[in-house]
């Protein structure tokens, strides 16, 4: 047992392709969900502002298409479309390949997230903006986001979570991230069953620390007068 | 100063204002009355263009609101609107609901609105509410400021639905006395209520709506010691007051 786990982490400095992995899944993990806000954030406006003015029936009707493709496809067919298909012929960092695809997906997700959380508020509030003379825009900036953000940061952290766990998709288009790690390693070990707990362990350890700082968030901005 | 031609609203396939026809002049105290669901929030709100009408016009001060070419949001503030839910914004302290609107449009800076909204907080004896959240109001006071928060703008026409329905009766007796007040000054109101008793101290005309439609009109004694039509006749014994 000692042996194996020296020969899984030791032996040839073999924890550094681990640390190589954490590094990598957890870049990618955090621009694709920055990348993810982005888009949902641009999306979620779009149809939000559709859907109280009917304005934007095109931008409307691509970002509807948006959503509904990348939620009904599965994430790994995304990448592969991504990697294969869109930057096949083009010399790219697979890293920037990862955090597009995961980002380009998440933006969906995300989109979903903070229209939901603005639809939460109360449609009075909006009424009450506009009969104050206020434009969309300013009654969005300083009225429904600032109540809105109540329900969607804690939904952000556990899309983060969750992104965190799907990077392990990566591998199959060869980024180096945990899981692949564990892979390599086995690969030379050839003994999977250790390399695999390691990851899997470093995995949990992450998403109980996210869901902890989630849950204390949470807390959080419950306490903040609503 | 406020003029509205067959003013038609449809949601879907129902129609819900019918061909309505309403002027309103300077310092008029409009009520508006008639049984629930007879479209008379629906009327405010297709006034200051909250809901978009089916047909006809408005007309304020001789702008066409329903246009495309009408910036309706430097109409609307010179129309306030005050609802039956305060429509408070929860997460702001009293002054900063009051002063949100005057500063983020620019029409006051800052401490000019601190300070006039302190005057008026002061007037109807809110000020030590200032620093709280709207939840940690009463009703009463909620719609206080929920008026004031309109008030702030100078509006030339203020547009209250049914501003004392969620109150129980103390609460709704500070409110309705902060509208009567107003209306000593000239601000020209429009109503909608059911409290007749403050219909007839409070208004200078009366409008008996049913169906989507107006069906009566005038001074609140026609209206109420002489009514008409039969929806009228039968409005007003139903209410029994
Ligand atoms: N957004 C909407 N979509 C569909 N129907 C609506 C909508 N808003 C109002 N209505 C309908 O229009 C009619 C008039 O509604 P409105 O709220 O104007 O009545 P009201 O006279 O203000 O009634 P109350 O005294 O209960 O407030 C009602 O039958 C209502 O169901
Ligand atoms: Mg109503």
């Amino acid at each position: 047992m000692l042996d194996s786990l020296y020969q899984t982490l030791i032996y040839d400095n073999r924890y550094l392709y681990f640390l190589e992995g954490l590094k990598n899944t957890l870049i990618i993990a955090f621009f694709a969900v920055i990348l993810g806000i982005i888009i949902g954030i641009i999306i979620s406006l779009i149809r939000n502002y559709h859907d109280k003015t009917n304005k934007l029936k095109i931008l409307n009707f691509l970002a509807k298409c948006y959503v509904n493709i990348i939620r009904g496809t599965p994430v790994i067919l995304q990448l592969m479309i991504i990697y294969y298909v869109i930057f096949a012929s083009v010399d790219i960092n697979i890293i920037i390949v990862g955090i597009l695809a995961f980002g380009i997906n998440s933006g969906a997700y995300v989109s979903e997230i903070i229209r939901a959380g603005i639809n939460s508020i109360d449609k009075g509030q909006l009424e009450a903006g506009y009969s104050l003379g206020l434009n969309y825009s300013k009654i969005m900036r300083f009225i429904i986001f600032p109540q809105a953000i109540k329900n969607i940061l804690p939904a952000l952290g556990n899309e983060f979570i969750t992104l965190l766990k799907e990077t392990s998709v990566g591998a199959y288009i060869g980024i180096v991230e945990l899981t692949k790690a564990s892979d390599i390693i086995a690969s030379r070990t050839y003994d999977y069953f250790l390399p695999l707990i390691v990851v899997a362990i470093i995995y949990l350890l992450l998403t109980i620390v996210l869901s902890k700082l989630v849950n204390l968030m949470e807390r959080k901005l419950d306490n903040v007068s609503s | 100063m406020l003029v509205v031609k067959n003013l038609s609203k449809r949601f879907g396939k129902t129609t819900v204002l019918k061909n309505i026809n309403l002027v309103v002049n300077k310092k008029d105290r409009v009520a508006i009355i008639g049984s629930s669901g007879c479209g008379k929030s629906t009327l405010l709100r297709c006034i200051n263009q909250i809901e978009t009408p089916s047909d006809g016009k408005v007309l304020f001060e001789g702008i066409p609101l329903n246009d495309k070419e009408t910036d309706i949001n430097k109409i609307r503030i010179k129309m306030g609107m005050v609802f039956q839910q305060f429509n408070l914004f929860p997460h702001l302290k009293v002054i900063d609901n009051i002063i949100l609107a005057p500063v983020k449009l620019g029409i006051l800076k800052k401490d000019e609105a601190i300070k006039k909204a302190k005057e008026l907080l002061n007037k109807i004896g809110l000020s030590e509410k200032i620093n709280n959240y709207p939840k940690e109001l009463s009703g009463g006071q909620m719609q206080r400021v929920a008026i004031i928060r309109a008030l702030m703008l100078d509006p030339e026409l203020m547009m209250f639905d049914e501003p004392t329905s969620a109150l129980d009766p103390k609460m709704k007796l500070e409110v309705l006395d902060l509208m009567k007040d107003l209306g000593k000054t000239g601000l020209t109101m429009i109503v909608v209520t059911h409290e007749m008793q403050f219909v007839k101290d409070f208004a200078n005309r009366v409008i008996f709506m049913e169906n989507g439609e107006i069906i009566e009109e005038g001074s609140p004694k026609d209206i109420f010691n002489n009514p008409k039509s039969k929806e009228l006749k039968e409005f007003l014994e139903n209410i029994c007051i």
